[in-house]
């Protein structure tokens, strides 16, 4: 036999060659820029040399120990963690009614893409006018007379929460009732007709098929809110409660052009979300992962 | 169940019968109290939504606004005022000269690729999805920043190469994912025939797997248009003036120094973006499913 049959026998044939505009691609395009990212963050700028040490590594003791850029760690997981939470637990009781057909349904979902569409930029400018002091929802509540004066909607880490849940929401909505439809029906159905009631129903069959949908839907829209950067800056408070790592590496790269720094902050940041999207999977590792539908 | 024994005959009945007025398949939406809360949810939501949309209407088209329910006056100056100032003829021709040539590229790459992984198994498969599965798992700014540093070195800075660049960095393994499950579900034996028949691959391309392929092309085309029009963060670090997106001209008079444009100018920009992704919207549902929008999800129930 021929090196090149025996080849195609495992799978290596002149088809192969289709895959390579992708991969030049993908290695000229996104690997090359991140080697050469991870590259820069160990040639400090002089600014920050002088400031932490003449070490390669001072890029990193300044992200650790300067406190105006570690604390932009927890202000990010503390807006992006609670949101996505919040995104996946509303959706659920939401698409388990909305399940099934009834009239309308197609246009309940294209009303929910637009948020999707509408991008976070637009909702922001949206949000300070509908939501800002003198806009209608204040002034409605005022009217009603169940507030004395204006509340603060915006310009603060609400601001920012209430956007992501306006872009992050219908994204959770969608892939949970997508998930729900992967389940089978005849699983509930056998469950009743053995005289279980709709809580066991839901405890035990519905829910346990639909938790590694939910890690999923959870790990996205968390990824979703995690890169925030317009809304932080539009609607946020943007050198307090929700100065966001993306923030901070873009102020390093564009304010300071410290593209040592900027790289450096870049990667922490898919640092930290690479380790919550794995403590994620590993919690979704331990639950049920059979045949039937429901999961990522 | 005990419970159904002990519960009044005439609510039996009238529940029956309401069954029974319902077409086959369709289900009450108006019941028990857990239905009212699902609702009340969604229409607070809705609300949200409607309001930022119609606020940022009816702003643009206001002579003032300050503290009152509606503006003082009604005008159009606004969209003639921004059309000037910023420049949106060259600003629209960018956003979408930019967002046709990605969807090009982006499908002239990611076909075959999608191709290939649909149909062969090889040694390194594994490695190559992954390849192509980080840039949308990646927050865009953290792959975003090292790789505009790139651009800058190249003394691509600032130009629309560089936006179209980086724009195809997430379009390409979109489409792949998005071209694989259509690719997939065509019987390989066509392909096969079209094979013994004499066709090279060339032929096998453009004559047999592009007619079939046509929904799933339509799809990821429009898929690809809606996220490069939206895409705001990596257009952001790499465009300039005369580079800049619709959105990105938006954020920049959102945020110029000394406190921003008109509140008015910024809206009726706005509202053009909206019309723009409105526009496309409703060319791409005639084409993909609203899930296919978020994820490659198969959406078993729908129609």
């Amino acid at each position: 036999m021929g090196l090149s049959h025996r080849l195609a026998e495992r799978g290596i044939d002149r088809t192969l060659w289709l895959l390579l505009p992708g991969i030049l691609f993908a290695l000229v395009l996104f690997i090359y820029p991140f080697v050469y990212g991870m590259g820069l963050t160990i040639q400090p700028s002089a600014r920050i040399a002088d400031q932490w040490g003449n070490g390669i590594f001072a890029n990193y003791i300044a992200f650790f120990n300067d406190p105006f850029i570690f604390d932009s760690v927890w202000i990010t997981l503390k807006l992006a963690i609670p949101v996505a939470l919040f995104n996946v637990i509303i959706s659920v009781p939401i698409a388990f009614k909305l399940r099934g057909k009834f009239r309308g349904k197609r246009t309940l979902m294209t009303l929910l893409v637009l948020p999707i569409t509408l991008g976070t930029v637009l909702t922001a400018q949206g949000m300070l006018i509908f939501l800002g002091r003198q806009g209608w929802l204040n002034k409605t509540l005022l009217e009603m007379g169940l507030i004395d004066q204006p509340i603060q909607f915006v310009m603060n880490y609400w601001g920012v929460a209430i956007s992501l849940v306006i872009s992050g929401f219908p994204f959770a909505f969608l892939l949970i009732s997508s998930y729900l439809s992967g389940i089978d029906p005849s699983l509930e159905a056998a469950a009743r007709t053995m005289g279980a009631g709709w809580g066991k129903r839901l405890t035990r069959i519905t829910l346990p098929l639909l938790a590694p949908g939910l890690a999923t839907t959870f790990i996205l829209t968390f990824v979703l809110a995690f890169s925030v950067f317009p809304s932080a800056r539009l609607v946020g408070d943007a050198m307090g409660s929700t100065r966001v790592m993306s923030l901070m590496a873009f102020r390093a790269f564009g304010e300071q052009n410290d593209y040592s720094m900027a790289s450096t902050i870049a990667l922490m940041m898919g640092l930290v979300e690479f380790v919550v999207v794995l403590l994620v999977l590993a919690l979704r590792g331990t639950l049920y992962r059979g045949s039937t539908g429901g999961k990522g | 169940m005990a419970i159904d024994q002990t519960r009044p005959l005439v609510v039996a009945d009238a529940r029956i019968q309401r069954a029974l007025n319902r077409a086959p398949g369709e289900k009450s939406l108006v019941a028990s109290p857990s239905a009212w809360l699902v609702w009340g949810g969604v229409v607070i939501f809705f609300i949200m939504l409607v309001g930022v949309i119609i606020s940022v209407i009816v702003d643009s088209f206001g002579r003032q606004w300050f503290n009152t329910w509606l503006p003082e006056g009604w005008t159009t100056k606004w969209y003639s005022e921004s059309w000037d100032r910023f420049g949106l003829a060259q600003v629209m021709g960018v956003t979408l000269g930019v967002a046709a040539i990605t969807v090009v590229v982006s499908l002239v790459i990611g076909i075959p690729a999608a191709y290939v992984l649909a149909r062969k198994s090889f040694p390194g498969k594994q490695l190559v999805n992954l390849l192509f599965l980080l840039p949308i798992l990646v927050p865009p700014i953290a792959y975003g920043i090292p790789l505009a540093t790139v651009m800058y070195n190249f003394g691509l800075g600032r130009t629309v190469t560089a936006v179209i660049l980086v724009n195809l960095v997430p379009a390409v393994p979109f489409v792949i994912m998005t071209m694989t499950p259509f690719i997939e579900q065509i019987n390989p034996s066509i392909e096969n025939a079209a094979r013994m028949s004499g066709a090279n691959t060339m032929q096998l391309f453009t004559k047999i797997l592009a007619p079939l392929l046509v929904p799933g092309i339509l799809a990821s085309a429009v898929l690809v248009l809606v996220r490069t029009v939206g895409l705001f963060e990596l257009t952001f670090l790499v465009s300039g003036p005369g580079s800049d997106t619709l959105v990105v001209a938006i954020y920049r008079a959102m945020t110029a120094s000394g406190g921003g444009e008109a509140r008015q100018l910024v809206s009726s920009m706005g509202v053009l973006y909206t019309l723009t992704m409105m526009i496309i919207l409703v060319i791409a549902l005639r084409f993909v499913n609203p899930t296919q929008l978020v994820a490659r999800v198969k959406d078993a129930n729908d129609d």
